[in-house]
C-alpha cells in the first residue's frame, strides 16, 4: 500500500530517513535503506541536508524504489531555480517517484560551501503551488505538458516553533498551497504537540510528528541550544542522564513517544540520523509489527 | 542610502601597486555620510598609502580630490583636469561612482578602495542596516513596510522559514524579517496580507542591466 494509500486508509503510518552519501559509494545508504524495508510505509531521501553537498536524492529514491521501497523525495528550493526544480520533478515523476516534501532549504551560509549563490527562486508554498500544477498537466508558467505528474504533495511544520503563529500561519498557506501531509519537526513534548493537533485537525491534512532519535545527554542539550523549534523538555534530558545505557534509552524514549502518539496524529516519521537500523527496534519497543 | 565599507588596506595597497601618481576620488554623498569615502576618509588612505609604499622602499605620489556625486558626470566631469598626468584614480566612491569615474577618465585606469554594501539607512550613529534589495518589483505594500527581499537571508515571500528562533534569522546576527512582518500586520490588523499566497517573484525585474529612462517626460533641465 503506498503512503497516500495508507494515510487515507487511517492507518498509523510509519516513515523514517535516509541521507544519501557525501560521494558514489552508497552501501551504506542502501544498508539503511535494508533494515527499514517492510518496517516503514516510506523513507525520506534527504537533499543536500543542512546545505551539505550530497548525492542526488532523486537519483538515490530511484534506487530505493528499484528495492522495492517507497520513497519520499525532499527537494529544497536552495540549490535550484524554478525551471531546475520542474526539470527534477518531471524526472522524478517519469521514474516513479510519487512523494514530494517541499521544503525552502537551510541557507548554504549554514553548510559546506558557505560562499556559495542560494538560490530561493521559489520557497516551500511556491513550490507546493508548482507541484499542484505539474499534478494538473501544467507547467509554472501555464504551458502544458506531454504528461501529467501525480505526486503526493507534502510540507513541514514546526509545532513548537517559538513565536508560534506566523509558524501557523504558514501551515495554513501549505494547506492552501497543496500540502497533504505534513510531517514536523521533531518533536518532545507531547502535550504541546496535542494542542497543535487541535488546531490542526481543523484542516484535510494529515500530520505525521517527528521523532528524533535522541542518542545521548549531549545530544540533547545541542538540539536545545542550536536547532530552532526543537526543545528536549529537561525531565527527558534527566532520564538519559540516568540510564547506564543512554542509546538504548534513546530508543526507548523513541518507542513510548510512538506509542503515546498513536490516536493523537496521523503517524511519525523516524529521524534516526545514521542509526537507521535502530528504527526496526524503536518500532519492536513500540510493539508496531512488521 | 548607500553603504560601503573599505577593502582591506592590503588589497587596495596591492591593487596600487604598478602605479606610482595616483589620484584619490572620494565622494560627497553616500559614502561621506557612511564615514567611509568622504574627503577626510580620502586624506587618511592617501597618506597611508603612501607611507605603506614608502616602508616598501618605493614611493608614491597621490592627489585628493572628492566630487559631491561620483555617479553624476555634472560632478565628476572636473576629475578629468585633476587627473591630468596622472597613473591611476583610486575611487572612494560606491561601485557606481566608480564606474561613471572611469568612464570620465578613460582610458586611465580606476580602481575602488571600497566593497559596497547595500541599500539601508541609519539605524543609529555610525550603524547602517540593509533595507531595499532595488529588486525592481516592490512588494512592502503587503509587508507592513517591512522588506522580505532585502531583510530576510532566503528573500522568501510567503512567511518565515523554519529555521527562525526567537524571532532571530537562522543565520547571522539579524532578526527574522518575517516575524517582524507578521508582528507588523497584526498590529494593524492586516493580517489577510499574510495569508493571500504571493506567487513566484518577478525576477525579471531584477535583471540587468537596468535603466531608469525618463528623458521623454522629464523637465529641460
Amino acid at each position: 500500500m503506498s503512503l497516500r494509500e495508507a494515510l487515507a486508509a487511517g492507518e498509523y503510518v510509519i516513515t523514517a530517513e535516509v541521507g544519501p552519501p557525501k560521494g558514489t559509494d552508497v552501501k551504506e545508504m542502501l544498508h539503511a535503506a535494508a533494515a527499514l524495508k517492510g518496517r516503514v510505509h516510506a523513507v525520506n531521501v534527504t537533499d543536500n541536508q543542512s546545505a551539505v553537498v550530497r548525492l542526488s536524492p532523486v537519483v538515490a529514491c530511484h534506487m530505493l524504489l528499484e528495492r522495492g521501497l517507497e520513497p519520499v523525495l525532499q527537494l529544497t528550493c536552495r540549490d535550484r531555480n524554478r525551471l531546475a526544480l520542474q526539470s527534477e520533478l518531471l524526472g522524478a515523476a517519469s521514474l516513479g517517484i510519487k512523494n514530494v516534501l517541499a521544503l525552502t532549504g537551510d541557507h548554504v551560509k549554514l553548510g559546506d560551501h558557505p560562499t556559495a549563490k542560494p538560490v530561493f527562486d521559489l520557497e516551500s508554498v511556491q513550490l507546493l503551488k508548482v507541484i499542484g500544477e505539474l499534478n494538473a498537466g501544467r507547467d509554472g508558467a501555464g504551458s502544458e505538458l506531454l504528461g501529467p505528474a501525480d505526486f503526493f504533495a507534502g510540507a513541514v511544520v514546526t509545532p513548537e516553533a517559538n513565536p508560534l503563529e506566523p509558524q501557523m500561519a504558514k501551515f495554513e498557506k501549505k494547506v492552501a498551497a497543496g500540502a497533504k501531509f505534513f510531517q514536523t519537526q521533531a518533536i518532545y513534548d507531547l502535550e504541546k504537540f496535542a494542542s497543535f493537533m487541535e488546531r490542526a485537525r481543523a484542516y484535510q491534512v494529515k500530520i505525521l510528528a517527528g521523532i528524533l532519535l535522541l542518542k545521548s545527554v549531549g545530544m540533547a542539550r545541542y538540539l536545545n541550544k542550536n536547532v530552532a523549534g526543537v526543545f528536549v523538555p529537561e525531565p527527558l534530558i534527566e532520564e538519559l542522564k540516568g540510564a547506564a545505557d543512554p542509546p538504548a534509552k534513546g530508543l526507548e524514549i523513541a518507542a513510548r513517544q510512538i506509542r503515546a502518539l498513536a490516536g493523537v496524529c496521523d503517524g511519525v516519521h523516524i529521524m534516526a540520523i545514521g542509526a537507521e537500523e535502530e528504527v526496526p527496534e524503536i518500532l519492536d519497543l513500540a510493539g508496531l509489527k512488521n | 542610502m548607500i553603504a560601503a565599507e573599505l577593502k582591506p588596506f592590503k588589497e587596495i595597497n596591492e591593487s596600487l601597486l604598478p602605479f606610482e601618481r595616483v589620484l584619490v576620488v572620494g565622494c560627497g554623498t553616500c559614502t561621506t555620510v557612511c564615514l567611509t569615502g568622504g574627503e577626510r576618509q580620502v586624506e587618511l588612505l592617501a597618506t597611508a598609502l603612501r607611507l605603506a609604499r614608502k616602508v616598501e622602499g618605493s614611493s608614491l605620489q597621490t592627489k585628493e580630490a572628492t566630487v559631491q556625486r561620483q555617479c553624476e558626470p555634472e560632478f565628476a566631469g572636473v576629475l578629468k583636469e585633476a587627473a591630468g598626468g596622472l597613473d591611476a584614480a583610486l575611487s572612494l566612491g560606491c561601485g557606481a561612482g566608480v564606474q561613471l569615474v572611469s568612464d570620465v577618465l578613460a582610458p586611465l585606469p580606476v580602481l575602488p578602495a571600497l566593497n559596497t554594501s547595500n541599500i539601508g539607512v541609519a539605524k543609529e550613529h555610525a550603524l547602517w542596516e540593509e533595507r531595499c534589495a532595488a529588486c525592481g518589483d516592490c512588494v512592502l505594500g503587503g509587508t507592513a513596510g517591512i522588506c522580505p527581499v532585502a531583510r530576510c537571508a532566503k528573500g522568501i515571500l510567503n512567511g518565515p522559514c523554519g529555521g527562525t528562533n526567537d524571532g532571530r534569522c537562522e543565520i547571522g546576527d539579524a532578526p527574522c524579517a518575517w516575524t517582524l512582518i507578521y508582528e507588523r500586520l497584526e498590529a494593524q490588523g492586516r493580517l489577510d496580507d499574510f495569508k493571500r499566497i504571493a506567487p513566484p517573484k518577478d525576477f525579471a525585474a531584477a535583471t540587468g542591466p537596468r535603466k531608469l529612462d525618463l528623458r521623454e517626460v522629464a523637465d529641460e533641465p
